[in-house]
């Protein structure tokens, strides 16, 4: 081959390569301009001084700010409550939507209706959501809770504040409740994938339930487990609607989220709030490549097959 | 299940017919659970719809009257507070920014799974990576940068910030289902001379509209929820429901009849999407995991 050939031959190639690439390119270049740039300031604001009601001493601040964060009482509790919450809401999540969708995998009369009732509170907007907890359930007054205590127990019966004895507790149960069904839908996708002859096999070989739950389902299910967990973990981890309306961060219970839209929204303390927000993020990044190890997992077994 | 009975049936070993009799005894038993719970989950939406049409005055009683006369005030005196505007906003807000996704998300998906770029897997992995960034962590400098070039306030503002909010979702479920999509018969048509409209048309077209429907399903409803964007980039021109729906508590007189009307109609587009399109919510929850 001349090497005239060669040149057009590679220039081809990458004429073929940015071919290839064009239709990438909308979607990625405004990924990186909209997500990618506002962090980078972020990342810039976290090392200055910078208050909306104290322009005057708006400076460079050196790590004062992580500084500020790391020893504030109020900033250490939100990432505990963060924590907490997250792996609490996941996994009960998980379990739950495990046994139901369990239960749900079986042929009975009026199965797709039980399965429609059981989605719905993954369809009410997440503020109606926690509104309701709040107001209709909760409410020490005339929540439903206590109205059942009522009447099943006459008018002596204990009527709790529900909210203020326990705010990460009544956020939880709030968000279990909207997240089990998800958990629910795919696990059930997923048993019903199982490949059936299988199991029958392993049953007329005389394998208990509880041998081919734990031998057959549970393998096969992880896929669809770790997906769950980790859709639910994304967006559990930045929950803020439910934070906001139940307790409005009151009471301790106030997560990283909600803590750095206070520190930003009525301190005003730009600094501050995004030396918290990098914060949130290099602990993100620490957890997600963990999962994002899952999702490459899901990805080379893609490539296998 | 047809199978199960046939083998029991033909093949009378004492192990089959004991496990057939026991699941035959919990059967009911099982169902029966899976009733409870089901209601269990629906029934605080029920107490909300039964609340919805009470007065303020019934709603608020303890203990409950469940049988107290129903009542549109609740939904009256919501729909006279003027909730148009803030449902309009959600409703612009929410189709433009699942169309621009589609739009973009389409091509890119395309190049992720068809004719794959180079290291196409660390693209995919950069598209994910941005949901794990949280969005709160942005959103100073969003809200100082709309500030400056007057953007607050704006529909807009929001549309670009859900279409960022929901490309990297529905990239990764189109490139799922894109990968289904038989190479070989591309080929053919291209040798076969079939042109680019007729080949997306035919080979393309059938296998992944049911993952657009998904990706725009999920995106919408994602879309229509979201509250901390729209709380803090928008004043009284761009409010959308969601914001709409926190300003309904007030600390003086009953608000729970309305504020439950009001909560029911702004969930009411994704409950009835959600419900009209079950089977692409679970294809898309899956990420095209499940077909």
């Amino acid at each position: 081959m001349s090497a005239v050939a060669a040149e057009q031959n590679s220039a081809m190639a990458k004429a073929g390569a940015w071919a290839r690439r064009m239709p990438l390119m909308p979607a990625l270049v405004f990924m990186i301009v909209v997500t990618q740039l506002p962090f980078l300031f972020t990342l810039g604001i976290s090392f200055m001084h910078w208050n909306a009601y104290y322009p005057q001493d708006k400076g460079f601040a050196g790590i004062d700010n992580f500084k500020n964060v790391l020893t504030d009482v109020n900033a250490r509790n939100a990432i505990l409550v963060t924590i907490v919450l997250t792996v609490a809401v996941v996994v009960v999540s998980l379990v739950l939507g495990l046994i139901i969708a369990m239960l749900l995998d079986r042929k009975f009369h009026g199965r797709g209706l039980a399965r429609t009732l059981m989605i719905t509170p993954f369809l009410i907007v997440p503020v109606a959501a926690a509104l309701m907890w709040k107001h209709a359930l909760y409410n020490p007054d005339y929540g439903l809770l206590n109205g059942l205590l009522k009447l099943l127990f006459g008018d002596g019966a204990a009527q709790p504040d529900w909210i203020s004895n326990n705010p990460v507790i009544a956020i939880e149960v709030a968000l279990i409740w909207q997240w089990t069904p998800f958990m629910m839908l795919i696990l059930l996708a997923g048993l019903q994938s199982r490949p059936m002859d299988v199991v029958e096999a392993a049953r007329i070989d005389g394998a208990s339930p509880w041998q081919i739950f734990t031998n057959m389902t549970l393998p096969h299910l992880r896929q669809y487990i770790e997906l769950s967990g980790l859709l639910g973990a994304i967006y559990v981890v930045q929950n803020f609607d439910a934070v906001f309306t139940i307790t409005s961060g009151g009471l301790g219970s106030a997560n990283l989220p909600y803590f750095i839209y206070e520190t930003f929204y009525q301190a005003h303390d730009y600094g501050e709030a995004s030396a918290a927000g990098v914060i949130v993020v290099i602990g993100t990044i620490i957890i997600a490549t963990f999962a994002l190890r899952t999702v490459l997992s899901l990805f080379t077994e893609e490539t296998a097959r | 299940m047809t199978t199960i009975d046939k083998v029991s049936d033909e093949a009378p070993t004492n192990v089959v017919q004991r496990e057939a009799g026991k699941t035959r005894g919990k059967g009911p038993l099982l169902t029966g659970l899976a009733w409870i719970i089901s209601v269990l989950f629906v029934l605080p939406v029920l107490w909300m719809l039964l609340t919805s049409f009470h007065s303020e005055t019934d709603a608020a009683a303890n203990p409950p009257k469940f049988g107290a006369p129903l009542s549109l005030d609740g939904y009256r005196s919501f729909f006279e507070s003027g909730p148009w505007p803030p449902l309009a906003n959600s409703a612009t807000a929410s189709i433009v920014s699942t169309i621009l996704v589609l739009v973009l998300a389409f091509p890119a998906s395309y190049a992720l799974s068809i004719r794959p770029v180079k290291r196409w897997a660390d693209v995919m992995f950069f598209f994910l990576s941005t949901k794990f960034l949280p969005v709160v962590a942005g959103l100073l400098p969003v809200y100082l940068f709309a500030t400056k070039v007057h953007f607050l306030d704006n529909i807009w503002l929001l549309i670009i910030l859900y279409t960022s909010m929901n490309l990297p979702i529905a990239v990764w479920m189109l490139r799922s289902f894109l990968a289904e999509v038989p190479i070989e018969m591309l080929e053919a048509a291209q040798v076969d001379g079939a042109g680019l409209i007729r080949t997306l048309r035919s080979i393309v077209a059938p296998v992944v509209t049911p993952g657009i429907a998904s990706a725009g399903l999920i995106c919408f409803i994602f879309s229509w929820n979201e509250l901390l964007f729209a709380r803090v980039l928008t004043g009284t021109r761009a409010e959308t429901a969601p914001v709409y729906l926190t300003g309904f508590v007030t600390s003086q007189g009953l608000f729970l009849a309305k504020v439950c009307a009001a909560s029911l109609v702004v969930s009411l587009p994704v409950l009835f999407a959600g419900f009209a399109a079950q089977d692409k919510l679970v294809q898309g929850l899956s990420m095209g995991a499940v077909k």
